[in-house]
């Protein structure tokens, strides 16, 4: 399979699998299921809510309206009335997918504020003033839609892990930039 | 013989040198892709692996698995969205619900949750429970009074801004393709435009992950795409329909009818099975309990009257003349930030809008809540169990009927307060989507159409339904609606009012109709649905031709031949091809005889896609043609790779080498390169019929000949700009090509 099938196939899979576990790990606590039924005003009695924790057959008027607000056989026009609503929730998999959501979100941010103001704090520190400029450079193309991949090709000396990240990493800055340049720069794209 | 043998390699000794070229036939970012080429390569690669099966068994389990992998594929993507979209309806639906509170007991709960095992019991307190506190009452302990409303105003203003500068820093930093809808693009890129890194991880990351933070701060869904291939891609739209509104049937049909540009029976299979898997996934995470896959459940199956129609109608052309309004309104916004100095400040745009949106939208208490909301409140009837200001009818309290045949009454007081709030909602509504949609973040317009239509639909059924009360003994309301009998049903009017806009945006007709009854569930009601779709559609069309997507896709020049669009105009090919009268001639390759130091000038001084090849000069008969990012490519390799190739070498593109004395250095054979059935028509050929050959094959360019001889060629951008000429829009801003 192709790359792209293949991260598809991963991360689809993790996801999955997660969301599958949570619901089978989980046992249905009897906080997740309830039978609602409500009930509209009667003669004098007001409207009620009832809320119950039973299961799917004894959800009815009968099992969960208690106390009884009507007597004899008024309690069978009052709960013609009544609509009760068997639910159920998984409450575990609220839980993990807020808890992940707000991680990512998290982690980007951090990514997105180490990336904007760390970053250059930093190599400028460490690798001073010149190697800031020749990274800034808009290599050459100036041509609209250029490839990174030419630029890409110049440099495939370095075999070093570390290397190879930072390799990636400015070629995937690289090309944001030329999304960004023909995003919000130049109106090219997306209006 | 065909490109296709010569790929393969058969032939003599001498082609041992002819190994693959790396890159070759791969595009350059924002070009069309030649489908013609693109199929030939996939039907070789078929036949390939097919006589290969027969070798051995690995061979064998190869096939099987490459004729599986566009199943394998499908699933992938149906599990991916349906599990995507549960986890954008939990975290929307949290965070829409932050804005207002929070959730003492689990702060992962929305409002809803949180009060679910509440035991609250009377109908005034059904919406609150203890564990649930507005942040005025967490700050302050107060509840009620000045000082509690304007704290959770300017609290809820700030959360919105929040959001959406999250929303748009991330886009910003991250994937500045993940903005707007995305239907425009994925429309181009389906007819075969390349853009890169928009269908990359990224930008679905940031996309699902801004699209929660901006729905939240107030914009609405809609549904994602993902893919690679043409199909795929399809497909995916299809899932993401299909997750985004519960409505898997409906996706496949907004996929063949909107996205789609080549959806042959194949695709359809493929599309239907991602929906499945998609629609199937969601369900079984099931994040809201209810198995609640239908968004906007209706419960009522009360029928409804011949005499409605008129009403339904009246909608209709409210729908199509809304449309047309924003269509016309929203491209001129957009037009105006792309030219000038609006657009320069997207983030400060962004807040802006939200601020402006934020501080209108609470007041009002239908517009502060979450859209879907609003339009699941505006669909719903009212029955005696409703708490919502809208049901505030006078009721009969000796009252013995049960719950679901309530008769006719007259509104109270609380309705007339909730239509005039909900007529200021629609203002509201109207103005602020037409600023919305097109910003730098995830936004979509099917939720907000639909609540405009909702709204306007609402509307005027109470209107009607008090109409038909107070007034029982007109001709029109007395065979039907007899006094006691319940015979309007103002949700019904929204549900209809809610198609008619949508149709009068997008200009869909059936796949609009199947979507409307597959989130209502109300399956009486599809005559009323296509008579609104289509009374829209044709008030809309009278106005303008296209549909919102086409007009982005207009206003951002991308090289899109719309299958819709019908070309009546005379003109010849001779009309449309390049060279015209007075412009250079054609740049063209002979046969044998150019040197690699002409071909490389040729390349540097022109920036044409690719290059025909003649016999001679003379005689100027085609021979083929030749792409200029593979003759870029083949070069370079040649020079790297083959000995003895210098700038005096010969290219030749005939099967055998030219005879040339043994001084010259050795020739450079590139018939490998060469396309041998370039599509061609004569001179006289009618722009229609040219017309109708590009949009059905696919073509990226076609060349003219007459008797034989190479007399120009027409791109697709020509053609476009041709029709865009023959219809009095501006031929330059078609700008890709």
């Amino acid at each position: 399979m192709s790359r792209f099938e293949f991260s598809l196939h991963l991360f689809s899979s993790v996801c999955f699998l997660l969301l599958l576990s949570i619901q089978t790990t989980n046992a249905k606590s009897s906080e997740d299921i309830r039978c609602k039924c409500i009930c509209p005003p009667y003669k004098d009695v007001l409207g009620q809510i009832y809320n119950q924790n039973v299961s799917l057959k004894d959800c009815n008027c009968l099992h969960v309206v208690e106390p009884m607000p009507v007597e004899g056989k008024d309690v069978e026009a009052y709960c013609l009335r009544c609509e009760c609503k068997y639910e159920e929730r998984s409450s575990g998999t609220i839980k993990v997918t807020i808890i992940i959501y707000l991680s990512i979100l998290g982690l980007l941010l951090l990514y997105m504020v180490y990336l904007t103001l760390l970053e250059p704090v930093l190599k400028r520190r460490l690798f001073g003033h010149s190697q800031l400029i020749q990274s800034d450079d808009d290599v050459g193309d100036q041509q609209p839609f250029a490839n990174a991949h030419d630029v890409l090709s110049r440099s495939r000396s370095r075999s070093n892990m570390l290397n190879k990240v930072e390799h990636a990493q400015q070629r995937w800055k690289r090309q944001v930039q030329e999304q960004r340049k023909s995003v919000f720069d130049r109106h090219v794209v997306l209006s | 013989m065909t490109p296709t043998e010569e790929m393969n390699g058969s032939g003599n000794l001498m082609d041992f040198l002819d190994e693959p070229i790396p890159d070759v036939g791969t595009y350059e970012d924002f070009h069309t892709i030649d489908w013609l080429r693109e199929k030939s390569r996939d039907t070789d690669r078929h036949r390939k692996i097919a006589s290969k099966s027969k070798e051995s068994i690995w061979e064998f389990i190869k096939s099987l698995l490459d004729a599986w992998s566009g199943w394998v594929v499908m699933l992938l993507i149906g599990l991916l969205s349906g599990t995507l979209a549960g986890v954008i309806d939990l975290a929307v639906d949290w965070m829409t619900d932050l804005k207002e509170g929070v959730c003492l007991s689990a702060f992962w709960y929305s409002h809803e949750q949180c009060c679910w095992t509440s035991n609250e019991t009377t109908f005034d307190d059904r919406d609150k429970c203890p564990q649930w506190q507005k942040w005025s009452e967490l700050m302050t302990g107060h509840t009620l009074g000045a000082g509690a409303y304007l704290l959770n105003y300017f609290l809820y203003v700030s959360w919105a801004l929040l959001f959406s500068f999250l929303a748009v820093s991330l886009v910003r930093v991250f994937a500045p393709y993940a903005c707007g809808s995305g239907i425009p693009e994925i429309k181009t890129i389906l007819s075969g435009f390349i853009i890169r890194g928009y269908l990359g991880k990224w930008t679905l990351l940031i996309k699902t992950v801004t699209l929660v933070l901006a729905v939240s701060s107030l914009f609405s869904k809609y549904s994602k795409n993902e893919g690679k291939r043409r199909e795929v891609l399809s497909a995916a739209a299809a899932a993401g329909v299909s997750v985004a509104f519960g409505a898997p049937i409906g996706g496949v049909l907004f996929s063949l009818e909107e996205v789609s540009y080549y959806f042959p029976l194949k695709t359809l299979w493929r599309s239907f099975f991602a929906a499945l898997v998609a629609a199937f996934t969601l369900r079984s995470i099931n994040p809201f309990g209810n198995s609640r896959l239908v968004l906007f459940y209706v419960e009522y199956h009360t029928p409804w009257y011949m005499a409605e129609l008129v009403p339904f109608i009246l909608l209709g052309v409210f729908g199509g003349l809304w449309g047309t309004l924003f269509i016309r309104a929203n491209i001129a916004w957009c037009r105006r930030r792309k030219t000038t100095r609006l657009g320069r400040y997207p983030v400060l745009e962004v807040m802006a809008v939200t601020g402006i949106t934020a501080i209108l939208a609470f007041p009002n208490p239908y517009t502060r809540r979450s859209t879907s909301e609003l339009i699941s409140e505006l669909f719903n009837d009212c029955g005696a169990l409703e708490s919502s200001q809208l049901c505030d009818y006078v009721n009969d309290p000796n009252m013995t009927r049960p719950v679901d045949d309530i008769p006719d009454r007259p509104a109270g007081p609380g309705v007339y307060s909730a239509l005039w709030q909900l007529a200021l909602a629609l203002i509201f509504k109207i103005v602020i989507t037409i600023f919305t949609f097109g910003m730098k973040i995830p936004s979509g317009l099917f939720i907000p159409s639909m609540a405009v239509g909702a709204i306007a639909g609402r509307i005027v059924g109470i209107a009607v339904e008090q109409m038909a009360y107070h007034h029982h003994d007109w001709i029109i309301f007395k065979n039907w609606c007899r006094p006691g009998a319940d015979c309007v049903t103002p949700g019904l009017y929204a549900m209809v009012g809610a198609a008619a806009c949508l149709g009068g945006v997008t200009r869909m007709t059936v796949s609009l109709v199947v979507i409307m009854f597959e989130l209502t569930g109300g399956l009486e009601y599809i005559v009323p649905l296509m008579a609104a779709a289509v009374t829209s559609k044709w008030v809309a069309d009278a106005f303008g031709k296209e549909g919102i997507y086409e007009a982005h896709i207009q206003l951002n020049g991308y090289p899109f031949l719309d299958v819709k669009d019908e070309f009546t105009h005379r003109t010849l090919a001779t009309d449309v091809m390049r060279p015209r009268r007075g412009e250079p001639p054609l740049a063209v390759l002979t046969q044998e005889g150019t040197t690699v130091e002409d071909v490389e000038a040729l390349i540097k001084d022109t920036d044409y896609n690719g290059f025909p090849v003649v016999v001679s000069r003379e005689s100027e008969r085609l021979i083929g043609f030749v792409q200029r990012r593979d003759l870029i490519l083949a070069i370079k390799n040649a020079r790297q790779k083959q000995d003895g190739v210098v700038s005096n070498s010969v290219v030749y593109f005939t099967e055998d080498a030219p005879q040339l004395p043994a001084s010259n250095p050795q020739p450079l054979k590139l018939r490998r390169i060469l396309n041998l059935s370039p599509f061609t028509v004569t001179d006289h050929t009618p722009m229609e019929t040219v017309v109708d050959i590009f949009r059905k094959l696919g073509l990226r360019q076609c060349l003219v000949t007459r008797s034989g001889r190479l007399l120009g060629i027409i791109t697709k951008k020509d053609v476009l700009r041709h029709m865009a000429q023959m219809m009095n829009q501006d031929p330059e801003s078609i700008m890709f090509n």
